[in-house]
Formats: C-alpha cells, sequence, structure tokens
C-alpha cells in the first residue's frame, strides 16, 4: 500500500513537471515576452535590459529551471494587464469559484443519488421513465445552454432570480463568501443549478446502475428475508455499496467540474477564476494563464491521487504490484 | 447463415426499440438537412449580398412583425434563423463525424499496438490516458485552443482530437487484451503468421465493437464540445456558422424578449444530441451480453 501511494505521488510529479514544461513553452513562445513586458515603444536598449532582467537570454534549460524555481515559490510573474502578481490575481478569485463549485457538486450528489435510487426500485413505473427522460436530456444538453435557458425562464420571464454576478459578499478572515448573505444566495442558485445539470445526470444514471446490479444481489435479499424495514435494506445495505464508485467517478471527474466551472462563470458572469481565465485568453495574458493551468493541474492531480487511494482503503479487493 | 440471422436479429430488435428508431430519424434528417444546405435552406446566410439589414431582428413568421420567409425570424444581422441553423449543422456534423473518424482511428491504433505490445509503450498510452482523462476533454480542448494562435474548422478538429484520441486508445487496449487471450490468436501465431497480419487480420476485426458504442457516445459530446468553444469564442471563427456561436450572439437579446435566437439553435442542438444518445442507448445494450434486453 505504501509503496502504491508513493508511486501514485510520483506519477503525479512527473505529470506536473509536464505540464510545466508545456506551461514554459507557452509562456516563452506564444507571444514575444520581452516586446511584452517592455512595451511596444521600447529602444533598443530597454529590450536589451528586459531581457537580461528576467533572465531570458539565458540558455533554455536554465530558464525553464528558473521557470520551475520561480513556481516552486508561488512566483508565477506578474499579468501583462493588470501589473499584479497573477498567483494574486487568481487567489482572489479563489473563494467564488469554490463557493460555485461545492454548492453544485452538493445538489448533485445528493439529488443525483436520490433520484438513481427512486428510479432502480420501480424502473417501469410512469414517473421514473420522466426522470430519466429527463436524464437524457441532462447528458444531452450542453452546459451553456442550460445556463441561458435558466437566466431565459427564472431571470427574465419570471424575474424570480438575479442572471448575475455574485451579489453581496462578506469578508471572513482572507474569505471572501458570498454564502452569508440572502442576496447572495439568491446569486448562486441559478449558476449552481447550471453547473450541477450535467454531473447530475450522471450522478444519477450510475447510482440507477449501481443499484439495479445491487437489488439482485444474495445478500440483499437476505435482508429482505430477515424482515428489515425498506428504508434500510435500500440505504444502508444496497446504496453503501454503490456509493462508492459513484463517489470515485465523481472525483474522477474534477477536471470536467473546473471546465465546467468556466462555461457556467462566464455566463452569469460569476467573478471565479474560469471567467478570468476567459478573460486572459481573449487579452493574451500569458503569467495568468500559465498560473492558471498550473494550479488546475495540482489541484486535479491532488484530487485523482486522493480518489485513488481513498477507492484502495475501500475496496481491499483491490491488488497493487 | 449464421451471419444472416445475427443480422435480422439486430435489425428486428432496432425496430422494436422505438427511442433507437426515433433517435436514427433525427439523424437522418439533420444529416441530410447539412448535406443539401444550400439546396433546401431559404437564404445563404453567409452570402453578404443576399442577407439584407433591413430584417434584422425580425420574428418567427407566425408571430407579430414577422416575414416571409423568414420562417423562424432573423438574427441582428438579418440572417435569417432557419438557414444559419441548417449551415451550422453541417459545422457541427464535420467536427463531429472529423474528430470520431481522425481520434477515433489513431486511438484504436494506439491502442490496439498498447494492448498487443505492453511494456513501454503500453505505460507510456496508459499514463496519458489518465492524464487525459484527469483533466477532461473539455478542458484540454479549451486550454488548446487557448494555446493555438489561428483558429479554424481545422484547428478545433485538430484541439478536439488531441484531447479525445485517449478515449478510443482506452477501450481498445482493453479489448484487445481479451482478445489476445482467445484460441484462434494463439493458432494463428502457431501457423506462423506475422505480427502485421496477426494484428490487423485477427486482432482488429475481432476486438473493435466496444469501440463502436464509444464511437455513438463520442459523437455527441463532440458535437456538444464543439458549441461549447464556439460559444465561449474560442472555437470556430466568426465566419463560419455554428449553432454554440448562434446562441452566443442571442443571448445579448434575451434581455429584449428575443428568445428566438436562441432557442431555435438550442432545440436543435439538443435534438441532434438526444438523437445520438438514443442511438447509443440501444447500440450499448445491443452489444453488452452481460445486460439482459427487455426485463418486462
Amino acid at each position: 500500500m505504501a509503496s502504491y501511494i508513493i508511486r501514485r505521488i510520483l506519477q503525479g510529479i512527473i505529470v506536473l513537471l509536464a505540464v510545466s514544461m508545456i506551461c514554459f513553452i507557452i509562456f516563452r513562445y506564444m507571444g514575444d515576452p520581452v516586446l511584452t513586458l517592455a512595451g511596444k515603444y521600447a529602444t533598443f536598449e530597454q529590450i536589451q535590459e528586459v531581457r537580461e532582467s528576467f533572465g531570458l537570454d539565458k540558455p533554455m534549460l536554465e530558464q525553464y529551471l528558473r521557470f520551475v524555481w520561480n513556481a516552486l515559490h508561488g512566483n508565477f510573474g506578474v499579468s501583462y494587464v493588470s501589473r499584479v502578481p497573477a498567483l494574486d490575481l487568481i487567489l482572489e478569485r479563489l473563494p467564488a469559484t469554490v463557493e460555485l463549485a461545492t454548492t453544485a457538486i452538493g445538489i448533485a450528489f445528493i439529488l443525483g443519488t436520490f433520484l438513481g435510487v427512486i428510479v432502480s426500485l420501480k424502473p417501469f413505473a410512469i414517473r421514473n421513465k420522466v426522470i430519466m427522460a429527463g436524464s437524457l436530456g441532462g447528458i444531452s444538453m450542453p452546459t451553456f445552454l442550460t445556463g441561458i435557458l435558466l437566466i431565459m425562464i427564472f431571470g427574465v420571464y419570471l424575474g424570480v432570480l438575479p442572471p448575475y454576478g455574485r451579489g453581496e459578499t462578506v469578508q471572513v478572515g482572507f474569505w471572501r463568501t458570498g454564502l452569508l448573505t440572502l442576496d447572495g444566495i439568491r446569486h448562486i442558485i441559478l449558476p449552481a443549478l447550471t453547473l450541477a445539470g450535467f454531473q447530475l445526470a450522471v450522478i444519477l444514471r450510475l447510482t440507477r446502475a449501481g443499484m439495479r446490479e445491487v437489488l439482485t444481489q444474495e445478500y440483499i435479499k437476505t435482508a429482505w428475508a430477515k424482515g428489515l424495514p425498506p428504508k434500510k435494506v435500500i440505504f444502508k445495505h444496497a446504496l453503501r455499496n454503490v456509493l462508492i464508485p459513484v463517489i470515485t467517478i465523481t472525483g474522477l471527474q474534477f477536471g470536467e467540474l473546473i471546465a465546467f466551472s468556466i462555461v457556467t462563470e462566464t455566463i452569469f458572469q460569476w467573478p471565479g477564476m474560469g471567467n478570468l481565465l476567459l478573460t486572459s485568453m481573449f487579452e493574451s495574458d500569458q503569467p495568468v494563464i500559465v498560473t492558471y493551468i498550473m494550479l488546475a493541474a495540482l489541484v486535479i492531480i491532488s484530487i485523482n491521487i486522493l480518489v485513488d487511494i481513498i477507492y484502495a482503503f475501500l475496496n481491499p479487493k483491490i491488488r497493487y504490484d | 447463415m449464421t451471419k444472416r440471422r445475427i443480422k435480422s436479429k439486430t435489425l428486428s430488435s432496432f425496430l422494436y426499440d422505438p427511442p433507437a428508431v426515433i433517435g436514427s430519424l433525427i439523424l437522418l434528417i439533420f444529416f441530410f438537412a447539412a448535406l443539401l444546405a444550400p439546396w433546401i435552406s431559404p437564404q445563404n446566410p453567409y452570402d453578404l449580398g443576399k442577407v439584407n439589414l433591413d430584417f434584422f431582428l425580425t420574428p418567427p413568421v407566425w408571430m407579430e412583425g414577422g416575414h416571409f420567409p423568414f420562417l423562424l425570424g432573423t438574427d441582428d444581422q438579418g440572417r435569417c434563423i432557419l438557414s444559419t441553423i441548417i449551415y451550422g449543422l453541417r459545422t457541427s456534423l464535420i467536427v463531429g463525424f472529423g474528430v470520431v473518424l481522425i481520434a477515433g482511428t489513431f486511438g484504436v491504433l494506439m491502442g490496439l499496438l498498447a494492448g498487443y505490445y505492453g511494456k513501454v509503450l503500453d505505460a507510456v498510452v496508459m499514463r496519458l490516458a489518465d492524464t487525459f482523462f484527469a483533466f477532461s476533454t473539455t478542458l484540454m480542448a479549451f486550454l488548446l485552443m487557448g494555446i493555438f494562435n489561428q483558429r479554424g474548422l481545422l484547428t478545433v478538429i485538430l484541439a478536439i482530437c488531441l484531447a479525445d484520441w485517449v478515449r478510443y486508445a482506452r477501450t481498445m487496449r482493453g479489448s484487445v487484451l481479451e482478445v489476445k487471450e482467445e484460441t484462434y490468436i494463439t493458432a494463428a501465431k502457431a501457423t506462423g503468421a506475422k505480427d502485421f497480419r496477426l494484428l490487423l487480420k485477427h486482432l482488429l476485426p475481432n476486438a473493435l465493437p466496444p469501440i463502436l458504442v464509444v464511437v455513438a457516445v463520442d459523437l455527441g459530446v463532440v458535437i456538444m464540445l464543439e458549441a461549447t468553444l464556439s460559444f465561449l469564442g474560442v472555437g470556430v471563427p466568426v465566419t463560419e456558422p455554428s449553432l454554440g456561436m448562434m446562441i452566443s450572439n442571442g443571448k445579448d437579446y434575451i434581455y429584449a424578449g428575443m428568445w428566438w435566437m436562441i432557442v431555435f439553435p438550442g432545440a436543435t442542438l439538443v435534438m441532434l444530441v438526444v438523437g445520438i444518445n438514443l442511438f447509443a442507448d440501444w447500440l450499448r445494450e445491443e452489444l453488452n451480453p452481460r445486460l439482459e434486453r427487455k426485463e418486462s
């Protein structure tokens, strides 16, 4: 087990290094950093000066090592546009994204498993066919369309929920939260539902498939035969065993969550990291893009390793060699 | 004889599955509409000489202020919505089938080689696949489009292919590992068949069926991905028709109540993907011998 964990972490570090190499290439060759840093009207001497002070005249390997060294110290350079350290710019946006993503995952998970269980119990009831049809719509509907339709219905026609922004926020220590004010909660409903949509359908389908398999097992029949109340059989005996793969797959789809948070934040003008990334792409603000990619890679890889380890603990049947 | 029976069995199971038939019908209609776009669409929305700015933001024909021949209304530049949808379907299907074909071929080959030869190639392909999956196809394609300087239909196809091929490689590898153990492969080896022949004549055709399901599911995913990229402004350029871009244009007008610029392209996109998924669901159950069909 210990060797498995170490190997997974080593693999993670290799992937991170590969990502850092790609980021370095983006930073160095997509657009001329010298020109961007010195300004369009810089003289030859000024350009030379910038080149030397940023070490851009050094050999490639040295430049790359310096890039990694700086990154390890949280120094990803300064945004070309706002002249603020890129990491600060992104960290400032972190709370908004984390709050949106966790709310969405919470909704998706609770609703998804609940509906999945209901559908699996009576697959042929009309109500459940409707739910399944809805889930087919859920996986066939791109996130951006869900968002826009929700804005149209609740923001424009019914006018009951705010269609954009984060609303009123409160500073709690270093964290700026929108979940403590009524206005903030009203603002998070639509984007969270949008982001939850896709995951919800996936979790529903996974739960249903898992339950259908588990419900035919001997130990469930035993549980029924013992005369246990249905609630206990379904939630304690059956669902528990179904949840392991569901949680694993949800965890492994974290990259998907990040990707769709970019889309959701853009539609709802949610002041999060994804929104910042898209703006930076249009402005060719490489330091911010690079920082975002490195941070996203770090988070995604860490979560993957964590999920693998937890899975290994939960399921002793897996062999590692 | 046996082959024929299997075929007709498949056909009858298909015909007795109404969702699958509906899905395929939608697909067929959309496919031919896209193919015949220049002849059946009322207007060529990308021919500047034909587009008339006088008719911009016209509502659908049954509403007050609607004009014939703009059945579903026009957008902010006077382009007929119906025509733009038909041309947009073309882009969706070209990107969808293009990616499935290119990424599929490459992924299947890599999976075949990785599964058959194992060792270093296998390790590299599988680690790549793990990493790509962790990042998700959507995020990869999005970041790649951010890196590429030039944007065009080909760039979009290329970016999605780069992000997507591992899906095929992984499935193919798993399938090859299973087929490899079959007696007929050992037999072929014993008769002295060369690697090349073994791979292409024996392994490839027998390991391919699971890939069909991946193709069907992936087609829908890729079409949604193209729409998403174009919606965000990092997909096809503005000169190309795209359902995603139509919706992106329309979103500025929802506060003015001009719903037709979003609802019609959105509905088309969803119908297309639902059609594909209905077909994919049928195919999955048809090819999965473990799942007993028709439980009732």
